[in-house]
């Protein structure tokens, strides 16, 4: 135990000394929230809107004034023609536009149906999308207060209902992803370079040598990584909680502790990985391009799996950050509870103790 | 010490490793001394460091037997790691390591207190005259220090035997001959060496050498011994003669 406990404080030194191992460790998860939290996301804000008011009523007016409110819009020009439209578009003025038809609040109030039309820049399809649900939404609301207590209700023509991210922010979605990737990142890839590197300095064969168990030597690399791994899970919570408003709904502790169990199944990776390599290069090239890619192709945080042919969604199912980005989606955005990731839980384990099983029979062939 | 000078500190006993049909290291049998400097030679690929490991208990006999200081090297590899040093002809220390983490890593996994390390590390650096580089990183020494420094930490747990496996290679020959002024050190102090090397200035230091060829240990004696077996003037010439019939080549 004593042994263990010199061997750890050495891996620490190691992980200290080396300042760009430091700077990705540490840095890049920051990096990696704050750019996909601010730069890289479909969110739009104070986009401008086009309002090409024909009915001139009160109904048109109070929804124009929604509209307003919303951070998501600017109502920049209130139009009489529809011609204005292409015009407002095309000198990029406004990139989505609603049109009140004549007679609309009447026609509401009356026969309890009316109909508007939304004109959306489409040359940019992802942020139209985003533009036309953001207005669905807005006169989806609207609808609901004027019905309330009326009756018959008001023809509600749209129903939009976005669960867990009402207002399809894209936070939510990606803070699990990049928790899957840092870890997945690492772990894999610095644990299995810290133990290569052991092979290639010639290290290795000393500690073989000494009476340290050659099990020891594995636990001793992967524990500083674990828990560098798990303070790396804090930070970007507390990032996530205070920066970008994505607070954990469900319970911390259980996300700590299926975080854990996914950082054993990435250091067991790593280990793997750090016997079939022999240089410190082999062994960020495999978890890179095998592990890496994947990761970020089949984890389901960039690309959503349901749309791809059904090869490659079997595939993702041997990706081990698909499991854990559902269960931190279900723990931190949807605040379940452990019985709703049970199943992610024991997929992970059962990688875990096959990973385990391979990489130590691969580490004792390499002894004799 | 329990044991007595006369008792070997080595020995091995038709000790033989065999990858498929391949065999690597054919029926070796020698006996060590306590004490004693033993070279161990042959060419690249002749079977030298198939034997060491077997030795340090990282691979197993296919047959045979042998002992190192006491223990079975099939049997009882703890206790054989325990009580053996190792150095091998790559550098192994670590470079980002200071001097004294280094002499405090590599002591402590041998299970030296804490207490111990600091007053042996005090004396190390003391004796290598390192006393103003102890806290710097090893990678900013010179490498004939390094090389002094790996060896001096090799033996810090006060191994029976310590195994160098070509440890001098590209050290120039000052460095080299001061480098085996600590070996004779340990060896007085009792430690046996057991050494590989390719030089053969550094063969006529030993005191006594075996030469493998293709697995087989063709010849073993002391060097003076062997130059009148071969009339030869010099370590290089034995070697020659017996090296010569070899069929393997590299590793």
């Amino acid at each position: 135990m004593k042994q263990l406990l010199v061997f750890v404080r050495k891996e620490f030194l190691h992980v200290l000394r080396d300042k760009r191992t430091l700077l990705i460790l540490f840095g890049m998860p920051i990096m990696q929230i704050l750019i996909f939290g601010f730069a890289l996301t479909n969110e739009v804000k104070n986009a401008q809107v086009l309002i090409v008011d024909q009915a001139h009523d009160e109904d048109s007016r109070r929804i124009i004034e929604e509209i307003d409110a919303s951070s998501y819009f600017d109502v920049s020009v209130v139009s009489v023609s529809t011609k204005d439209i292409a015009k407002a578009f095309q000198s990029n003025n406004a990139r989505i536009a609603l049109v009140f038809p004549v007679g609309f609040g009447e026609k509401l109030q009356h026969t309890r149906n009316a109909q508007l039309q939304i004109v959306a820049d489409a040359s940019d399809p992802n942020t139209a999308t985003t533009l036309r649900f953001y207005l669905t939404t807005i006169l989806a609301d609207y609808q609901q207060q004027m019905s309330k207590g009326a009756t018959p209700p008001m023809q509600i023509s749209t129903s939009v209902r976005m669960l867990y991210n009402p207002q399809l922010r894209g936070a939510p979605n990606f803070v699990p992803g990049v928790i899957a990737l840092v870890l997945m990142l690492v772990c894999v890839m610095m644990t299995s370079i810290a133990i290569v590197r052991e092979k290639e300095l010639g290290t290795m064969e000393i500690l073989l040598v000494s009476p340290f168990k050659p099990l020891l030597v594995l636990l001793a690399k992967v524990i500083p990584y674990l828990i560098l791994s798990l303070a790396n899970v804090a930070s970007i919570l507390l990032l996530s909680t205070f920066v970008l408003d994505v607070p954990v709904q469900g319970s911390v502790l259980l996300l700590f502790a299926a975080s854990a169990g996914f950082i054993v199944t990435c250091l067991s990776l790593g280990i793997l990985i750090s016997t079939v390599t022999d240089t410190q290069q082999a062994a960020m090239l495999v978890s890179m391009m095998g592990l890496l890619l994947p990761t970020i192709l089949f984890s389901g945080f960039m690309f959503p799996i349901e749309n791809m042919p059904l090869p490659l969604q079997l595939i993702s199912n041997a990706v081990p950050a698909k499991w854990y980005y559902l269960i931190v989606k279900d723990i931190m955005i949807k605040g379940l509870g452990i019985e709703a990731i049970a199943k992610e839980l024991a997929i992970l384990t059962g990688m875990t103790l096959v990973l385990i099983l391979v990489s130590l029979k691969k580490f004792k062939v390499r002894l004799t | 010490m329990n044991l007595s000078a006369t008792t070997p500190v080595i020995s091995t006993k038709h000790l033989t490793k065999r990858y498929g049909d391949f065999v690597a290291a054919n029926d070796i049998t020698f006996d060590v001394m306590p004490g004693e400097i033993f070279g161990f030679l042959g060419a690249n690929g002749a079977g030298k460091t198939t034997a060491m490991r077997m030795l340090c208990g990282l691979s197993k006999p296919s047959s045979g037997e042998a002992t190192v200081a006491g223990f079975n090297v099939r049997t009882q590899t703890d206790l054989v790691k325990q009580n053996i040093g190792y150095m091998s002809q790559k550098f192994s220390l670590y470079e980002d390591l200071t001097v004294l983490e280094n002499i405090t890593f590599f002591g402590g996994i041998y299970g030296l207190s804490r207490r111990v390390l600091k007053a042996k590390g005090q004396e190390l650096v003391q004796k290598l005259g390192l006393d103003k580089e102890a806290s710097k990183l090893v990678k900013t020494l010179p490498l004939g220090w390094k090389q002094k420094l790996a060896f001096s930490v090799a033996v810090l747990h006060e191994p029976r035997v310590v195994f160098l496996d070509e440890p001098t290679g590209g050290v120039d020959p000052v460095t080299r001959r001061q480098f085996w002024d600590l070996i004779y050190e340990a060896a007085d102090k009792g430690v046996t060496v057991f050494v590989t090397t390719h030089y053969m200035d550094e063969a006529e230091y030993c005191g006594r050498i075996s030469i493998m060829v293709d697995g087989d240990i063709k010849a073993l004696d002391t060097p003076k011994g062997l130059k009148a077996r071969y009339g030869a003037a010099s370590m290089d010439e034995v070697f020659y003669e017996l090296a010569r019939g070899a069929k393997r080549s590299g590793d």
